[in-house]
């Protein structure tokens, strides 16, 4: 493995002439976007489409006694106004389990709430009218009458006798429940000559997608077909899902997504209102639009990361972990959200503790309850920044207890970059990671020992810097392992089809989606560069059921390891194809020849043979010149899956160096680093934009963005001033590094890099905010997200 | 409620359309004129997803109503791309990759803009607090700070 | 979200707006900066809205003798380019960059602040901390209402239900004028956790008048009367001490978080007010 920067790398056994893996291609389709040309779904408009707006539940338990439709029907422009009773008779409810998540439970949920509002802004009837507005209108008219119920509020006693159970048919509160001991964790601790133990506890928040989710859902009664322009990051698991719950056939459904606002995970998962949307449609006969406003928004979109984690980590003198323990409690919303589940959150959790370091001794317990809150589930990077905040902060804590440096202490600690294959003691399997590299990389990168002279200067006058470090492993690329096992029908696999058409240009479609990562670009540099033609000369189609082959679609940083080897593979048997053409027009043999630069070339000189213009126009127009027997085929198709490792995990670091205002509380960010390993890197640029976007968003979960829920389960924040989203003015320059440690499981090598950054960036902010006020005295911070008014208390200013 | 009729240039067209009171400048122009290149982020005036210009100023288009717009000179991001003024502000975003899903970018170019028709060459700061009231998720604004810094310079420097 | 239907009139004129204000269920539509985001979210429900932007003559800004006259429509950004603000009323010059983002400022007018009152909110502290005033009209004609008299509570000033404002007035500063202001927010732009508005009058080497309005402590800006008399004395100190604000808990800070940064802001404020100019 080699250390990469931002000059242009050197090329590996990918080595191809006019490769573009490795190079930073700007994107083909940003020029589109820039113009305000793009076609998100929140854009679609169709003949006789209708708009819904929903009645939702203003209390966060309540049964629905009745619903009073009469003086909405009535009003101006509605088409129908349905409550949950008239829409099961079209839509089926779903439960959110996966088999291999044992034990794990859930009630069935109905796309409009039917007996019961189980949480604030659960919707209770839906209006369909000519405008929005008008559908808004309507929803005022429509008089529910609730019987106010308990409210489960408290992770912490939801599972107290006397706390009213929110399914009855579930017996109690548990979704899920996961218990590892591994080593011995108790004999590790007593023998350790330093432990600490602390409470994390990480503030429930959402994705806030700069698009709100949008769908427009088409039945067509006379083709027996449904369309559903859905923002979505998994069309084929929706097509699948909408066939199953309206008792349709998949082929009778067809899910396009067009260009999609941002997800980060939001937008990976089953929601309500789409369904209802989708249920609506068949109903009505006619197009339905559904786009959530921002306030519907923050009390629908899935929340995530609401955990306490007690913790503990035992430590030798001479810097040697011990042993790692945790107890994580989170509350979910009623539901376990369909299909993933809200049970994978806290599995990861308990998976990635402890996950960087070689220490053997574990034990961990894991607890999801149901609330009376919104519904959580899997949102970018997926357990990963509760894993790393717990493990590295515990780090830190144990070496300024130990006063060993903070870097030297993972030196100590993490898995040799010699080791491999190796295993984490919760049984993660590691292919080949760069732990040592990486941290090297970033000490250099950083100049750390310069700041942590400034930063002694600094204190001497009262100023207050700190410096915080984050070590992290990422799950990337993951096969059947994550979600097919469970009984999901969610793919792991990918494929691309790749065609050669008539003037000689590649049409490429692939089942990854694309949302702004630039997943349409690192397919096309794959197919461009294994087939042998300028990028411009490539298109990539996404997003659509009926054009694509079968994917898997955006999650878990699949799109450029998994998508990207699929396209690769098509673009190889493609040339193949090509070739065998060419060896027969040219009386050579296929062996002898390579496509380069967008012609056929002699193989070993590089001599132009034939224009691919040419060949194309021969095998379509005129095979009555090809030699007898030959039967062109312009067109192949691919797919990959992982077979090698469950998962291709990656690796990296990061740091962040900040100052606090002691006066104030106020945190200012100063700079901020990554060191990432993600295997073969496509699209450098691509990687450095996904880690600093990764980055930021981590950030706003370390000092700004928090769901605040009242007493009675209210959001009494769930709009844009008062739900606090990272802007530009508080944002630090964020410099990246590479080190490249190739998968061997597929050709290119390429691991995924899309949560990374989310991934480390609240640890290492945590962490320097401590390191900052230590020499204060002031007790960890270990709250987040870090207020003022939390580091003014730790400071015992108030 | 009575619908009213206002007349408007919008990004140098002349449009004359009847629509009711509470109608918002950025929902006519993408529901009636069909000019979805102007987004809708939160519709409370916070993300800056609506930025566009009336009257030669930056406004949120969620926060002024159509009917304030009878006789006002509207341009969106439709026509500051199509008229060739944002050219090297938008060459500078593909190149730097300073928009991920463009969600928020036609906003942010109109800020960006705004920014720049000042003049002179602003620090990082003072791009990112001109650039603060406009909301990406995706890039994390350092790549965006990039391509402002950059243009800025390229423009006092002459060259476009 | 969308807002209720409502009616819509142009006013061309002060006392066409006024006239209709008595009318029905009727809100005065200014910069809309706010009102419009109210009745997005359907949190306001006029069955008329008054469009005053038409109205001519009323941004103005101009000082007369030793007052600064801003009509109530001059936008934010308008008073944040003026010579006349930025020279003779340096203290709503020093609070204007504060104000949200510009595509805000370009809409949002200084009136239209001032009759919100928003509690956490920086024109309205200038105002009180400049002993300024403002002019309300109404069907009987116009009357000035002093800043101390405006804000009456939570969203809620003197103006009677049939009344505009149509202008403010400030003293005009003069060579010994001070003035200081700072803000705690949480992002730039975003509403205050906690600001201060200061302003004072050199007196030899200490100062006197000195008048500080806090802003995002309670239910309107809030003058702090006996921290006032310790700075006069020159006593910072024993100005934070005799700081006596009962701010609430809100949504960005707690009380006790509120009052200790009102504290360091009073030290900061102080600096400024007691820089020579």
């Amino acid at each position: 493995m080699k250390i990469t920067d931002d000059s242009p790398p050197v090329l590996t056994a990918l080595d191809r002439p006019n490769s573009y893996i490795g190079r930073s291609v700007p994107r083909p389709n940003l020029a589109r976007l820039t113009q305000g040309r793009g076609q998100y779904v929140s854009d679609v408009t169709l003949p006789r489409m209708a708009h819904v707006a929903f009645v939702r539940s203003p209390h966060a338990h309540a049964r629905i006694v009745r619903i009073e439709k009469a003086a909405a029907e009535k009003a101006p422009g509605v088409i129908a106004v349905v409550t949950g009773a008239e829409l099961a008779q079209v839509m089926t409810p779903w439960v959110g389990v996966l088999t291999h998540l044992k034990g794990l439970k859930s009630a069935p949920q109905a796309p409009i709430a039917v007996e019961r509002a189980c949480w604030q802004g659960e919707a209770v009837c839906a209006v369909v009218a000519r405008t929005r507005a008008q559908a808004e209108d309507a929803c005022e008219l429509v008089e529910v009458n609730y019987e106010e119920l308990p409210a489960v509020v408290d992770p912490e006693t939801a599972l107290d006798p006397q706390t009213p159970v929110i399914q009855p048919t579930l017996g109690d509160n548990l979704c899920f429940e996961r218990k590892l001991d591994v080593g011995k964790v108790d004999e590790a601790l007593a023998s350790s000559d330093a432990v600490v133990e602390t409470t994390f506890l990480f503030g429930r928040h959402t994705g806030v997608t700069t698009e709100p989710r949008a769908c427009v859902a088409d039945w067509n009664p006379g083709e027996q077909k449904l369309t559903v322009y859905h923002g979505t990051q998994a069309p084929h698991m929706m097509q699948n899902l909408f066939a199953k719950h309206l008792g349709l056939a998949e082929h009778q459904v067809r899910v396009i997504t067009k260009d999609v606002g941002g997800s980060f995970g939001i937008k990976v998962h089953t929601y309500a209102d789409e369904m209802a949307t989708v249920a609506l449609s068949k109903l009505l006969k006619r197009p339905v639009k559904f786009v959530a406003d921002r306030i519907e928004s923050f009390v629908t979109d899935i929340h995530a990361r609401d955990h306490r984690v007690k913790a503990k980590i035992g430590v030798k003198n001479d810097g040697a972990i011990t042993a790692f323990e945790i107890d994580d409690l989170t509350g979910i919303g009623p539901y376990s959200v369909y299909p993933r589940t809200s049970g994978i959150e806290a599995n990861q959790v308990v998976n990635l503790v402890g996950g960087p370091y070689t220490c053997p001794n574990y034990r961990a317990q894991a607890r999801v309850v149901f609330t009376n809150k919104n519904v959580m589930c899997q949102y970018r990077a997926v357990g990963h920044p509760l894993a790393v905040a717990v493990t590295e902060g515990l780090v830190e804590l144990a070496a300024a207890k130990i006063g060993m440096d903070p870097l030297e202490i993972r030196r100590r600690n993490l898995f040799p970059d010699d080791g491999y294959p190796a295993q984490s003691a919760s049984g993660l399997k590691f292919e080949k990671l760069s732990h040592h590299e990486s941290l090297a990389h970033l000490d250099s990168m950083m100049n750390y020992a310069g700041l942590r002279a400034e930063q002694k200067k600094l204190r001497e006058q009262g100023i207050y810097r700190g410096i915080g470090f984050a070590s992290f492993i990422e799950v990337t690329n993951p096969s059947a392992a994550f979600y097919g096992v469970g009984g999901a029908r969610i793919t792991s696999q990918d494929g691309a089809t790749v065609k050669l058409d008539a003037q000689g240009a590649l049409i490429v479609a692939t089942g990854v989606t694309e949302q702004g990562q630039g997943a349409e670009s690192v397919v096309a540099q794959c197919v461009a560069s294994s087939f042998g033609v300028p990028i411009e000369r490539v298109r990539v189609i996404t997003g659509d059921t009926d054009v694509t082959p079968y994917g898997g679609g955006t999650w878990a940083s699949r799109a450029a390891g998994i998508g990207g080897e699929a396209a690769w593979q098509a673009g190889k048997a493609l040339r193949a194809n090509v070739l065998a053409v060419a060896g027969a027009m040219l009386q050579a043999k296929p062996e002898a020849l390579d496509i380069r630069n967008g012609k056929v070339v002699d193989a070993v000189s590089g001599a132009e043979r034939l224009p691919l213009e040419e060949l194309a126009r021969v095998a379509y127009f005129r095979p009555d010149t090809l030699p007898s027997g030959i039967q062109a085929e312009l067109v192949a198709t691919r797919h990959y899956v992982p077979r090698a490792w469950p998962f291709a995990f990656t690796n990296g670091v990061q740091a962040s160096y900040l100052e606090v205002d002691v006066e104030t509380g106020f945190v200012k960010l100063l700079k901020h680093w990554c060191v990432e390993d993600c295997g073969t890197i496509i699209n450098p640029q691509l990687v450095d934009e996904q880690i600093r976007g990764g980055i930021v968003q981590g950030i706003g979960a370390a000092l700004f963005e928090h769901c605040l829920y009242d007493e009675s389960g209210q959001l009494t924040n769930g709009n844009m001033a008062d739900y606090l989203v990272p802007m530009a003015a508080e944002m630090p320059d964020i410099e990246c590094g590479h080190v490249v440690s190739p998968t061997a499981d597929s050709e290119l090598g390429a691991k995924g890099a899309g949560e990374a950054g989310t991934a480390g960036a609240p640890a290492c902010v945590m962490n320097a905010i401590n390191d900052a006020l230590r020499p204060l005295g002031a007790a960890p911070l270990t709250d987040i997200p870090f207020t003022p008014a939390k580091i003014l208390r730790a400071l015992g200013r108030i | 409620m009575h619908e009213i009729d206002i007349t408007l240039t919008v990004n140098g067209e002349r449009v004359s359309e009847r629509v009711e009171p509470r109608k918002t400048l950025v929902d006519f122009l993408r529901d009636d004129l069909f000019m979805t290149g102007s987004h809708v982020g939160c519709e409370h005036g916070v993300c800056g997803a609506c930025t566009l210009r009336v009257n030669g100023e930056i406004v949120r288009g969620c926060l002024m109503l159509a009917v304030q717009c009878d006789g006002a000179t509207v341009e969106t991001i439709e026509g500051l791309s199509d008229s060739g003024e944002i050219a090297d502000l938008q060459a500078a975003f593909e190149q730097r990759n300073a928009l991920q899903c463009g969600y928020c970018t036609p906003g942010m170019l109109a800020a960006a803009q705004d920014l720049l028709k000042r003049g002179g060459v602003p620090s990082r700061d003072e791009i990112r607090e001109y650039l603060s009231g406009n909301y990406c998720r995706c890039t994390g604004y350092h790549a965006i700070v990039d391509a402002v810094e950059a243009v800025a310079q390229a423009r006092a420097g002459g060259r476009k | 979200m969308k807002p209720a239907p409502f009616a819509y009139k142009r006013a061309r004129s002060t006392a066409e707006a006024v006239a209709w204000l008595t009318e029905s269920d009727a809100r005065l539509l200014a910069g809309g900066q706010s009102l419009i985001a109210t009745l997005n979210m359907r949190l306001s429900t006029p069955s008329l809205l008054i469009d005053i932007n038409g109205i001519g003559g009323l941004d103005g800004i101009a000082q007369k003798d030793d007052v600064v006259e801003i009509g109530a429509l001059t936008r934010h950004a308008q008073a944040g380019r003026s010579d006349v603000i930025a020279k003779h009323a340096p203290l709503i010059a020093r609070a204007i960059p504060h104000i949200a983002h510009p595509a805000i400022r370009n809409r949002g007018t200084l009136g239209g602040s001032i009759a919100y009152a928003d509690p956490a909110a920086e024109l309205p502290a200038c105002l009180l901390a400049l002993d300024g005033e403002v002019e309300a009209t109404g069907p009987k004609g116009k009357r000035s209402i002093k800043a101390c008299d405006f804000f009456k509570g939570l969203f809620e000033t003197a103006l009677a239900p049939d009344e505009m404002l149509t202008a403010i007035r400030v003293p005009a500063a003069t060579g010994q004028t001070r003035t200081g202001f700072a803000e705690l927010a949480r992002r730039h732009g975003d509403y205050a956790i906690v600001g201060l508005a200061a302003s004072a009058r050199a007196d030899g080497k200490g100062l006197a008048d000195v008048r500080l309005a806090y802003f995002g402590v309670g239910a309107t800006p809030v003058r702090a009367g006996k921290a006032e008399a310790a700075l006069a004395k020159g006593d910072v100190d024993a100005a934070v001490a005799a700081l006596e604000l009962e701010p609430p808990d809100d949504l960005q800070a707690t009380a006790a978080a509120k009052k200790h940064l009102a504290g360091v802001l009073l030290r900061r404020v102080a600096g400024q007010l007691l820089e020579a100019r």
